[in-house]
């Protein structure tokens, strides 16, 4: 069995920050990662980052994991890096299980752990739903900004949030025409600047419109959408068929969070952030001694910060197993207040009501 | 399918890697997953629903979903939107559930 001070699970922004927050502090820390190399979804973010500038604002997302890498190199010598590395169990007695490259299969025993593993795709229901052709908007933003490959040569975007806008505009940059972007809520989700983006570039967005059916043999041929009530139902006679060959599901994420609930962390389900969820403190400790959370697996928001909940809960997990730096509380008080400073906003008013009812 | 230009990124794609796909012979490049060089080259089907037979391709593209299991060099149920492409790769469409061999 591998013994480790500090188990870091996922190495996208939150796990990289937790990493390298609790190495500042001096504690060993190993971090798990199921992909080849870490940065987790900010591989394929290209747009600019907004926040302040210690969350890297106006910094594209793909430069970020460079940044966050070049850091933790600085302590490298308290740092172990598994890639390839899912962690598949997290049991009773604080044993995490470890399959590398789907052939070594080892146990892990921690003195605490930050659990950073992220979030994943919503989907929809509608008929024909599971046909090729229609892609979480992730998915599509993979294979066009990490591979070069484009979805196809139409694309209706289902959900105008922040994602569904961010998508649709690096879609078009990369050659790919959006017919529409719809949304069932009566007002566009995301902010404003996007949407006036996409709009200038003349791409209808429908609010108060659903997808109503997709249609094709083998893959996606039409789409069809209609519009919806107050109370999102159908309104009969509304319906308009688009022609694409791509249709992007991009209505939120959900936070993957299974091996805290496996582990018997107390869980919520917080509508505002997304999902399930741990109930923990204000050090982003579960109801479980010495296991952290962080980043969108306690709650779905966004990178910027993600990556301040790391720094929180690295800092937090390792002054619980005796890695308490002088200047603690100084930065403890930093991050929260860095949170706070991100949630202040309009739009973050649902995620301090979601917080409000999973604080332990 | 490639994308040629565009405004930010650059994409090295050099080393050519050829595969067979359904007995076919294809090529990719080097650094393509497995499931981005077939839809590069107009593979959208990558299997068959377990039950219904219904076409399947990726849903995810980042190893969450198994939407995308193959079966690659015999060995079925690989998740092709996460496993990188290798010279002379036996990439065949899964139907059901697969065998342990």
């Amino acid at each position: 069995m591998k013994q480790a001070e500090i188990v870091v699970i996922g190495g996208g922004p939150a796990g990289l920050c937790a990493a390298m927050s609790a190495a500042k502090s001096g504690a060993g820390v190993l971090i798990i990662d199921r992909n080849k190399s870490l940065g987790g979804q900010l591989v394929k973010q290209t747009h600019m980052f907004f926040g302040s500038e210690k969350q890297y604002a106006s910094t594209r997302g793909i430069d970020i994991p460079e940044i966050l890498l070049k850091e933790l190199a600085k302590y490298k010598d308290k740092v172990e890096i598994k890639t390839n590395s899912t962690a598949v169990g997290f049991y009773e007695d604080g044993v995490i299980t470890v399959l590398e490259k789907e052939d070594k299969y080892y146990k892990v025993e921690p003195k605490a752990v930050v659990v950073a593993t992220g979030a994943y795709e919503k989907f929809l229901s509608f008929p024909n739903n599971d046909l090729p052709g229609i892609y979480g908007a992730g998915a599509v933003q993979t294979l066009m900004n990490v591979h070069g490959v484009k979805p196809g040569n139409r694309v209706l975007m289902v959900g105008a949030g922040n994602i569904g806008l961010i998508v649709s505009y690096q879609l078009m940059q990369a050659g790919v025409k959006v017919a529409a972007i719809l949304d069932a809520a009566p007002k566009i989700g995301g902010y404003l600047v996007h949407a006036s983006k996409i709009r200038r570039m003349g791409v209808p967005i429908l609010t108060s419109h659903t997808v109503k059916e997709a249609i094709g043999k083998d893959f996606l041929e039409k789409a069809v959408v209609c519009k919806v009530d107050e109370k999102f139902n159908p309104i009969p006679g509304t319906e308009i068929t688009f022609d694409v060959d791509v249709m992007c599901i991009s209505v939120g994420l959900t936070p993957l969070n299974e091996l805290l609930a496996m582990r018997g962390c107390r869980m919520k389900y917080v509508p505002q952030l997304s999902g399930l969820v741990p109930v923990r403190d204000e050090n982003y400790e579960t109801t479980v001694e010495n296991i952290f959370v962080a980043g969108d697996a306690s709650g779905v928001e966004e990178a910027s910060a993600a990556m301040v909940e790391g720094y929180l809960a690295g800092l937090c997990a390792a002054a619980k197993i005796g890695y308490k730096p002088d200047d603690f509380y100084e930065r403890r008080k930093d991050y929260m207040n860095q949170l706070n400073n991100l949630r202040s906003g309009p739009a973050a008013r649902h995620i301090l009501a979601g917080l409000d009812q999973i604080r332990r | 399918m490639r994308i040629k230009e565009h405004p930010i990124l650059k994409f090295n794609k050099e080393k050519k890697i050829k595969f067979i796909f359904n007995g076919q012979e294809l090529e990719g490049y080097e650094g393509d997953t497995i499931a981005a060089a077939l839809y590069a080259q107009g593979v959208k089907v990558l299997g068959k629903s377990l039950f219904l037979h219904r076409p399947r391709g990726f849903y995810c593209a980042i190893g969450n979903c198994s939407s995308c299991l193959m079966t690659v060099n015999g060995v079925a149920n690989v998740k092709t939107c996460v496993t990188d492409l290798e010279e002379g790769m036996v990439v065949e469409t899964q139907e059901g559930k697969g065998v342990i061999v």
